[in-house]
């Protein structure tokens, strides 16, 4: 025990000491999502005076912009971004991000564009001839075709780019395999007592199967175990990946409201596409009440249907970007005050946070779980009574 | 507002990525792995019935042996018992007859010292009266003159004799 309380102070004093270099290139973030560019005027604008950018750049090194750091996080990204180090170049210092490159997939005038990032000289630029300077590091992808007046001459393209959640998502589905399918393996070799891995991973998966599934689904637990374990897990390690800070993890897939969409509708479908005669029967002309009642019933069963996986949607989007939103902030408070002493206090809060992350991505991917159950058992379940 | 836009991307990857992993994990992974425990927590339970009827049986076979103890204790007591009273009875019976058989020669003993006695007793007064006859005859042959002396002599000799 007294071994672990030492490791965790070291972890501290390090994390301590680590935070002025992190400081520096978390520093250098603003510098790229400054350039996060919504509104497609702003291109225009940017691709009429790109020399501009320089200026409120300079500015804002002086005023630290904590809401752009988070919301360039919190977002989706088309580099998964490593860190920044800052090099001299002609008696100029020069950030240089170190990025992974990802391919940029658009779909755009009829056609399918696959555009890769290049990593050279520290900017990212499209290698596609069409590529503008306004399309570098840009987060919100515009594919652009401006005219001689600086404005956007095509429509919006649809973006299908292996973006950094994408990819973050790709490498948990690996793990997820890795784990599983060794997982199953041993039980091949090894049926009798666990071992290893899989003495750690059974409890798990007998707790989802026996407390989260079975009381909920009874008999009907093996039909749709598949669906609530992949979710479980898918969730769950998304949730742990996006809780490391640095480079494999830290994406904010579960964060992202258009991943938990597609999360809740595949809960919308394993519900109403399983739901029996009685469910149906009880959604439009709900037995049992007094026929000028039954109407209304229905517009509120009706609603019942779209709000279930809605709030399973906002609920697991809002906790997990919310705790995202609040380590950077503790994190952040840093360079706000801009003075090493509040380190200390921020790590010890992050890493307070950090542990409550870590409940938080079991609950969370718990919850969603058991939602997605009691709802498919409300819709699958066999009425007695009547 | 765009944190809460969805982007068609990443609906179309997330939907891709979820999907195969529904799909190969429920094939290779979640079907076999359920499969699995239960046939162990199956087999687990066969095992526990049996030990359970196991223990049943032993209980029965621990009774049994109680019993078949009980009875063997019971059969040694009641022959112990016998045995002591065949002993006692025999202790007994052996008294009795050596008694009778005392109480016989006893018998006999006193039947043969009262013959021997009554024997005695004639061959004395055999010998009393051939003694007498003897004395007589010496008396009658020696002195027979004086009645006197005769008579003394004969009240003598029946003094003599009246011993009895």
């Amino acid at each position: 025990m007294k071994k672990y309380v030492w490791f965790l102070l070291s972890l501290c004093v390090l994390l301590t000491f680590a935070m002025p270099v992190c400081a520096q290139e978390a520093e250098a973030q603003p510098q790229d999502t400054a350039k996060q560019i919504e509104e497609s005027d702003e291109i225009a604008q940017n691709i009429a005076e790109p020399t501009e950018d320089a200026q409120p750049e300079a500015a804002k090194e002086e005023k630290f912009d904590v809401t752009s750091l988070i919301m360039g996080h919190i977002k989706d990204s088309h580099v998964w971004h490593i860190l920044d180090y800052t090099k001299e170049e002609n008696g100029v210092e020069v950030e240089v991000p170190v990025a992974v490159p990802l391919p940029v997939i658009v779909f755009a005038n009829g056609h399918l564009d696959l555009i890769y990032l290049a990593n050279d000289k520290g900017g990212l630029t499209f290698q596609n001839g069409e590529a503008t300077e306004a399309m570098e590091f840009h987060e919100s992808l515009e594919y652009l075709e401006a005219n001689a007046n600086a404005e956007i001459a095509n429509e919006k393209p649809l973006d299908f780019s292996i973006t950094k959640n994408v990819a973050s998502m790709m490498l948990v589905s690996i793990i997820l395999l890795i784990v599983f399918i060794s997982f199953a393996k041993a039980y091949k070799k090894n049926p009798g007592r666990p071992k290893g891995m899989q003495a750690f991973l059974e409890p798990v998966f007998l707790y989802v199967r026996d407390d989260v599934i079975y009381p909920n689904l009874g008999e009907k637990t093996d039909k749709f175990l598949p669906y609530l374990m992949t979710v479980f897990f898918f969730i769950l390690f998304n949730n742990i990946l996006g809780l490391i800070p640095f480079f494999p993890g830290n994406a904010n897939v579960t964060g992202n409201i258009a991943v938990t969409m597609v999360l809740a509708i595949f809960t919308f479908l394993m519900i109403n596409l399983n739901g029996n005669k009685d469910y149906w029967h009880h959604t439009f002309w709900m037995p049992g009440v007094p026929v000028f009642v039954k109407p209304i019933l229905a517009v509120v069963e009706l609603m019942g249907i779209i709000v279930k996986p809605v709030a399973l949607m906002i609920r697991l989007f809002a906790n997990i970007s919310a705790g995202h939103i609040i380590i950077l902030s503790l994190v952040s408070l840093i360079f706000i005050f801009q003075t090493i002493a509040v380190a200390p206090v921020s790590v010890i809060f992050v890493l307070f946070m950090d542990c409550l992350e870590m409940l938080v991505a079991f609950l969370q991917a718990y919850i969603f779980t058991m939602l997605s159950a009691v709802f498919i058992s409300l819709a699958v379940a066999e009425h007695k009574h009547e | 507002m765009d944190l809460v836009t969805p982007g068609i991307g990443l609906v179309f990857w997330t939907t891709i990525i979820f999907l195969t992993l529904l799909i190969v994990l429920g094939k290779v992974a979640w079907k076999p792995i359920n499969n699995a425990i239960k046939k162990r927590s199956q087999s687990i339970e066969d095992a526990l019935n049996q030990a359970e009827i196991a223990r049943e049986e032993m209980k029965k076979l621990q009774a049994d042996n109680e019993k078949i103890m009980d009875e063997a204790r019971a059969e040694r007591d009641k022959m112990l018992k016998e045995a002591r009273e065949i002993k006692e009875q025999i202790v007994a019976q052996a008294k009795s007859e050596a008694e009778k058989a005392a109480a016989k020669v006893m018998a006999e003993a006193e039947q043969k010292r009262d013959a021997m006695m009554v024997a005695a007793m004639a061959d004395i007064k055999n010998q009393v009266l051939d003694l007498s006859i003897a004395v007589a005859e010496k008396v009658v042959r020696k002195q027979i003159s004086t009645t006197p002396d005769q008579e003394m002599l004969v009240n003598d000799l029946v003094k003599e004799i009246k011993f009895n």
